[in-house]
């Protein structure tokens, strides 16, 4: 890790923080909102803010929110002719200076997908692109995996800091504070955060290296794998128990699948852009009534394939995946997606 | 605000006329209301665009005038679902968005000096129709060309009009067929992937093209082989749902490749690199 500067940031400052940084940028943080329920949220004062739990859902909605507008249409008479009319469109791209704290490593990673898909192609998407420049990342590193993770055997660590500008490492007392990029060494300057003792850099040093291990998947050469496997059989038996309920998609920090739609109200209305999932029938569906994606194996397949063969071949080797293991938890019928690729490389 | 180029946001055109084809389909010919815009859109045959109608939303349609005819964009909108119903309803001096134009297109210019064969089918001739015209426009650049044409009942055929025109011509040829017999069809009967068997036109300097419905190409594409094309030498142009047009929202790829930016127009022998999944 190249540490441009090494700062302490004491637990109990976190609020104050928060606080003051609010005042110059949206504040997104892991806030407890249910007994089960940790989510990203704009930080409010009293908000409780947690750190130790990985939140139910990634923050990919702070580049990339659940719905947006990308136009609104007003049409109006032509009263010269009422037959005939005019329609206005109207559009901006909202981009405010928003500070994302307490991501996980396996969180941003998934954020790079983003950046890859909507950034760096052939076409950039213009709102995504604004917001993720206007975004700074506080990463919080992992130190205490779940039984559902496995960010190493896709290209990830606990302890990675790649797309972050600042980390933080829990030691006793808080966290030691490391700049990645310069928008991070900016937001050290923070009178919340105090140099650090040597004790407490060695501590966090000491931290890092304990991470427990995951076990690894077998994925060298999944993207060739996957392309032979395309028999529907084998997908039709690993997608038996799926009730087609898009949960998976929906908890996924890569999943970036979008509908647009136009939501019409009086003389006007919204062109809108709202989070997709192709674990549905729709998604594919043609006015025809074709589709070539018509059962839940050949939908389960794409998700697969997408994530570990077509995207990984498009973009240099990163998978669609920061196995972050939401979609193991949040699945209804227990599907899990590292049972599936082990099934997969081994199956022939 | 400071973005130059947002590829989400559609252009406001007039509809200058609307034809109709057949029963079921309809075409618009649209004119931007932009005048520099309309002046300087460019595109290539086969590219498709995105029509609007603000509050129902927007679908995918080849634009299929040829670039060499520039006055208007012609779309041609077979009625099957929520925005073709509400296109279906318009008429002239009704407002549209248009976002494009988006895709490849056909390769022209490899395909100089050949002979052309087009084989079409049902709502399956509007993107034929664009390379067509700019061939005919651009005639001295192709060898012969024939176009077999097929759709369910004689009143299904687009563009009858064409028709009769293109039959008149004699520098191409037309073979026009219907699934079965109709009362004062004096053409060919029989399916279109039949047909092009009975005709089998020899592979020799050829390229054949082909658009339709999905169990016709499939039909066409093995009567090619049967008939000794070669997978080089037979191109297609495929339909996906498609919402954003640019490769971004995910639904429309065939393993690695996204039909809305990678296609539509792809090569039989393109189409054999990816994943069965059409």
């Amino acid at each position: 890790m190249v540490s441009l500067k090494v700062l302490f940031l004491a637990e109990e400052k976190i609020p104050v923080l928060l606080k003051r940084l609010s005042k110059t940028s949206q504040v997104f943080a892991p806030v407890q909102v249910s007994d089960t329920v940790v989510v990203f949220q704009e930080f409010s004062n009293g908000a409780q803010v947690v750190f130790d739990k990985q939140a139910s859902m990634p923050p990919k909605g702070v580049i990339f929110p659940q719905t947006e507008q990308f136009l609104s249409y007003t049409y109006a008479k032509d009263p010269e002719n009422l037959t005939r009319s005019t329609v206005q469109l109207d559009h901006q791209v909202e981009a405010k200076p928003t500070l994302l704290f307490g991501a996980r490593p396996c969180d941003v990673q998934g954020l790079a997908v983003f950046d890859a898909v909507f950034t760096q192609g052939q076409w950039q998407d213009p709102s995504v692109k604004a917001r993720t420049d206007a975004t700074t990342i506080v990463t919080l590193l992992c130190v205490k995996p779940e039984g559902t993770c496995f960010c190493t055997s896709v290209g990830g660590s606990p302890t990675a800091t790649e797309g972050a500008d600042l980390a933080l490492t829990p030691v006793s007392g808080g966290y030691v504070a490391e700049a990645i990029t310069e928008k991070g060494k900016t937001m050290l300057q923070d009178e919340a955060f105090t140099p650090a003792k040597d004790k407490q850099v060695k501590e966090a040093e000491r931290v890092r290296a304990a991470v427990k291990k995951q076990d690894t998947l077998p994925l060298k050469q999944i993207e060739q794998k996957l392309i032979k496997l395309f028999s529907t059989e084998f997908w039709e038996q690993m997608s038996a128990p799926c009730i087609s309920c898009g949960a998976c998609t929906y908890v996924c920090p890569a999943c970036y699948c979008f509908n647009i739609t136009d939501e019409p109200a009086g003389m006007g209305g919204e062109r809108i852009r709202t989070w997709d999932s192709c674990m549905f029938y729709q998604y594919t569906l043609e006015a025809s009534g074709h589709n070539p994606r018509p059962t839940k194996a050949e939908r389960y397949r794409n998700r697969i394939g997408h994530k570990f063969s077509y995207h990984p071949t498009n973009y240099k080797g990163q998978f669609g995946c920061s196995g972050c293991g939401r979609c193991i938890k949040a699945c209804p019928v227990s599907l899990d997606i590292r049972q599936v690729l082990r099934e997969a490389t081994t199956h022939g | 605000m400071a973005n130059a180029i947002n590829a989400f946001l559609p252009e406001i055109g007039t509809i200058i006329k609307v034809i109709d084809e057949t029963p079921t389909i309809k075409s618009l010919q649209v004119v931007l209301d932009d005048q520099g815009r309309m002046r300087s859109f460019r595109f290539e045959p086969g590219q498709v665009a995105q029509l609007s109608i603000f509050g129902a939303g927007e679908a995918t349609f080849v634009i299929n005038s040829p670039p060499t005819r520039v006055e208007y964009l012609q779309f041609s909108v077979m009625k099957a679902g929520e925005v073709t119903e509400r296109i279906h309803q318009c008429k002239e001096g009704d407002l549209v968005g248009v976002r494009g134009p988006l895709g490849n297109w056909f390769p022209y210019e490899d395909m100089k000096g050949k002979d052309i064969y087009f084989i079409g089918g049902g709502i399956g001739m509007a993107p034929l129709r664009t390379l067509l015209l700019f061939m005919l426009d651009n005639r001295k650049d192709y060898g012969a060309i024939t176009l077999l044409y097929g759709a369910r009942s004689p009143q299904d055929l687009c563009y009858q009009e064409e028709l009769k025109e293109w039959e008149a011509r004699d520098d191409m040829e037309l073979i026009l067929t219907v699934d079965r017999e109709f009362p004062a069809w004096d053409k060919r009967v029989g399916l279109v992937p039949n047909v092009l068997k009975e005709l089998a036109p020899s592979p020799k300097g050829k390229i054949a093209i082909t658009c339709g419905p999905p169990i016709m190409i499939r039909f066409t594409l093995q009567a090619l082989a049967e008939l000794g094309y070669k997978d080089e030498q037979v191109i297609t142009t495929l339909e996906r749902r498609m919402k954003c047009g640019i490769g971004l929202c995910g639904r429309c790829n065939i393993g690695t490749r996204y039909v809305c930016v990678d296609g539509p127009v792809f090569s039989l022998a393109q189409l054999k690199k990816l994943p069965p999944e059409l």
